[in-house]
């Protein structure tokens, strides 16, 4: 097996800039890290280049908590990508 | 030790100080302070129409929820509630509801602002703009102060 299922979530103006507001997507094994995963989206055309031209500011949460962008994103079902958060 | 569970809801609809009070404090002689911070939409002198609060179901519930059972661990805490709206939400209308009871008002100022702090920059929430004069609104930029002020909880 060389790619695992994942579906990904998107927010506010990652959202807006993907064009969706998710989908499932066969992501490599060797795409192991949250850093991985968005250096690996941001190659998959101008929508996801434009989202995350700055991965750095992205916040990403794997099964509804919040991760840094060191952890593994093995066994996870959901992934979400969004911007800083503006609630309160 | 305090068995109390916090009070998470997320909805779309208004809600009620006084009653939120009296769910917590109601038919309870044990309470002597309760703090609610209540968070309204601001039209920024003229400049909005409306906010637009887009939300992660099911993370919003969790992760407020975390910040809710770490304010009960944290102050001895008898009540405690968290109402945050979601949807489009006009200048003057509620956004957000944080009510805090406790024996004393220490606990309950203290748990309502560690809440507050947690949920500007923790709870999965982005506001966008709508402007008065009907122009496309941008999305509300995260404050830099906002997760400054997690530091002074941090132990």
């Amino acid at each position: 097996m060389t790619e695992h299922p994942t579906k990904l979530v998107y927010f506010a103006w990652v959202r807006e800039r993907i064009g969706r507001p998710e989908e499932d997507i066969a992501v490599p094994v060797d795409v192991e890290t949250v850093a991985d995963l968005l250096l690996w989206l941001k190659g998959r055309g101008e929508e996801y280049e434009n989202a995350l031209q700055y991965p750095d500011v992205i916040r990403v949460a794997i099964d509804h908590e919040h991760v840094e962008h060191g952890e593994r994103i093995t066994g996870a079902r959901e992934i979400a990508l969004f911007p800083p958060m503006t609630g309160g | 030790m305090s068995s109390v569970t916090s009070d998470v809801r997320i909805q779309r609809e208004d809600f009620d100080i006084q009653s939120e009070v009296a769910r917590i404090s109601d038919g309870r002689a044990d309470i002597g302070a309760v703090v609610t911070f209540t968070g309204l939409c601001r039209d920024e002198a003229g400049r909005l129409s409306a906010l637009e609060l887009e939300h992660y179901p099911g993370m919003a519930e969790a992760e407020i929820s975390r910040i809710a059972a770490e304010a009960v661990a944290r102050w001895p805490l008898q009540g405690l509630t968290v109402i945050h709206r979601y949807g489009r939400i006009v200048p003057g209308e509620n956004i957000v509801l944080v009510v805090a009871a406790s024996a004393h008002r220490q606990a309950a100022f203290e748990a309502a602002n560690f809440l507050m702090d947690y949920l500007k920059s923790r709870a999965p929430f982005w506001k966008k703009e709508h402007h008065a004069d009907g122009t496309a609104g941008e999305w509300v930029e995260a404050r830099e102060a906002d997760d400054e002020a997690l530091t002074r909880w941090r132990r």
